[in-house]
């Protein structure tokens, strides 16, 4: 559905992506991930067709961002990083206003918009003047506009931002409906936002793409080692050290209590059964194993971080 | 409604929601009730003045007295107004990034510009055609020739589009309106020195331009009633190259 080619963006002499490719899928749902500065808004405006690239080629639904602009425009749904909005509108006039630009005819119009107000949760605000709407309202009335065409394509910028953790909650399961009839990028600063709502993560850093990946997958290639958690009932003086010379444990830490323990291992060598056996033999009591999985969050870590040769 | 049109609506509405274009219009117009009055007044004093002296009664032609120098203020008037009525127009969608929604929609910028140049055409037609009042009054108390009348309200239409246009391309320059409103105004007035300029030249190649730029002479002729062809086309093509300049002013934005 959406494939960008080789794409580079220069600002004068900066370079802000640096010949990035990717594809989605039709009814994916992907993220872009990365810090402040990594090119994620760049690359959402090249897409939806706001600037062209310096080089490289964006398709969408088949159509070459090039060759055809105003039918991709077509396909698309943008929520920028500031939702645009005109603020002495009301919500209604707004949106109705939208709708038209984006080519609906006034029965298409209708019907979208009843839908639309009450899916982004506005009607009680529906006859009020955007200016008069807290931040949190603006932004559902950004997603609003994004979505009044009922757009095969959706690209939206941070779209959580400025809402408190109910609306959150809210914005991400309206998105998650939304996935399979649409196809969505949206980008975020969060590893749990990208995590919870998304399939695929394409980690942005510097202009360039670290890794492109599911979630879990992603966590998977990084581990550098992997790190059971244990709980037993009762301990004894040398277990730690005995637990130390089992084959493919690297260290032993001592967990958040005195009967917890989190052990090293190494990589790609599931030993949690010889554990297991091992604490069964001493007769203490397992109480919990498991694989600690690496979250998202140190994932990012290790892949955004500089590495000494960039400094 | 086809693009421009939801635009042209779009700021329609815009305009009258906000206090701006009511105090403006309201200053305009009576800036100009009050011009018309003191002319009023002083062109019948000079009459009573030629009647004691002469002693016989003195036919006032309006025409020379009161509608020429009426519609060069209104001119004057409009260097200060245009302005303030397009400074909005881009800047705005600029500076609240409104700019992102209008070029990632299936609109041409084209649409965009005439969507925008239209509305405020039809802002300033009807603070004009209030204005008619004025001859439309004073018509049934004395006679005069309609015909430079309405030539005069033709060359203000034009005239205004014109400086209309330059305040469009002021607006897309910038995210200020301030500094939009103060480009545009030195944009008109520096078109409006091309004409003092070029008779300080004389009768040399480089006057004649300069004059045909200025637009006090085409002015000057149609309130005088004269219609003629080039002075109507320099209106029009001023009109055509701001409309073009502030197109490749917006596509410009995107390559940056
Ligand atoms: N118009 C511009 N002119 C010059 N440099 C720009 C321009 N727009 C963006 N940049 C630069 O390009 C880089 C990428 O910016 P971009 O906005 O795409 O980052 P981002 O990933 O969206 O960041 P954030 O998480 O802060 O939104 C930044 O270093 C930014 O300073
Ligand atoms: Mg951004």
């Amino acid at each position: 559905m959406i494939e960008v080619q080789e794409v580079t963006k220069r600002y004068g002499t900066f370079s802000a992506l640096d010949n990035i490719s990717f594809s989605i899928k039709k009814g994916e749902i992907v993220a872009f991930l990365g810090p402040n500065g990594a090119g994620k808004t760049t690359t959402m405006r090249i897409i939806t067709g706001f600037m062209p690239p310096t080089s490289g080629t964006i398709r969408i639904a088949g159509f070459d961002g090039l060759a055809s602009p105003m039918a991709i425009k077509k396909q698309i749904g943008y929520l920028p990083e500031t939702p645009p909005l005109y603020l002495e509108l009301t919500v209604q006039e707004y949106l109705t206003f939208v709708g038209r630009i984006k080519g609906l005819d006034p029965a298409q119009l209708l019907s979208r918009m009843d839908k639309i107000i009450e899916q982004t949760g506005l009607k009680e605000v529906q006859g009020r003047v955007i200016g008069h709407l807290s931040r949190g309202y603006r932004q559902r009335v950004g997603l609003a506009q994004a979505l009044i065409h009922n757009p095969p394509v959706l690209i939206l910028d941070e779209p959580t931002t400025g809402l408190d953790p109910n609306q959150i909650i809210e914005i991400r399961d309206l998105i998650k409906n939304l996935a399979g009839s649409h196809t969505i990028i949206l980008s975020t600063h969060l590893l749990a936002e990208a995590t919870a709502i998304c399939q695929r993560v394409i980690i942005i850093h510097k202009g360039k793409i670290v890794a492109i990946d599911t979630p879990e997958q992603l966590s998977a290639k990084l581990q550098q080692s992997e790190t059971l958690s244990l709980t037993v009932e009762q301990t004894y003086p040398d277990f730690a050290l005995e637990l130390g010379r089992l084959p493919g444990v690297l260290a032993v830490t001592q967990g958040t209590s005195p009967n917890s323990f989190m052990l090293e291992t190494q990589q790609g060598r599931d030993i949690r059964s010889e554990v297991t056996k091992f604490i069964v033999s001493r007769e203490i009591g397992l109480l919990e194993i498991k694989a600690q999985p690496l979250t998202l969050e140190d994932a990012f870590k290790v892949l955004t971080k500089e590495s000494p040769a960039d400094r | 409604m086809n693009p421009v049109q939801t635009i042209v609506a779009k700021e329609l509405r815009s305009y009258f929601v906000s206090p701006v274009v009511y105090v403006i219009g309201a200053i305009f117009l009576a800036m100009v009730g009050l011009l018309a009055y003191s002319t009023v007044a002083s062109a019948s004093n000079q009459a009573l003045r030629l009647m004691q002296i002469q002693n016989t009664y003195a036919q006032l032609n309006l025409n020379e007295l009161l509608f020429r120098p009426l519609f060069r203020s209104m001119n004057l008037i409009l260097i200060i107004v245009i302005p303030l009525l397009t400074m909005r127009l881009f800047a705005e969608e600029r500076k609240l990034r409104t700019f992102e929604l209008l070029l990632t929609s299936p609109i041409g910028i084209n649409e965009i510009v005439s969507g925008k140049f239209m509305s405020v055409l039809v802002i300033y037609s009807g603070m004009l055609s209030l204005t008619t009042l004025i001859p439309i009054t004073l018509s049934a108390y004395a006679t005069f020739d309609w015909r430079p009348v309405y030539l005069g309200y033709f060359a203000l239409l034009l005239q205004g589009g014109l400086m209309l246009g330059i305040g469009v391309l002021a607006s897309s320059l910038t995210e200020n309106q301030i500094i939009a409103a103060f480009l545009s105004f030195g944009m008109i007035l520096a078109l409006w020195m091309t004409g003092a300029l070029s008779s300080a030249m004389g009768e040399t190649p480089l006057g004649h331009i300069l004059a045909y730029l200025s637009f006090t002479e085409h002015f000057e002729r149609l309130i005088r009633g004269l219609l003629n062809l080039k002075d109507v086309l320099y209106y029009l093509s001023g009109m055509a190259f701001m409309w073009f300049a502030t197109h490749q002013v917006i596509d410009s934005y995107r390559w940056k």
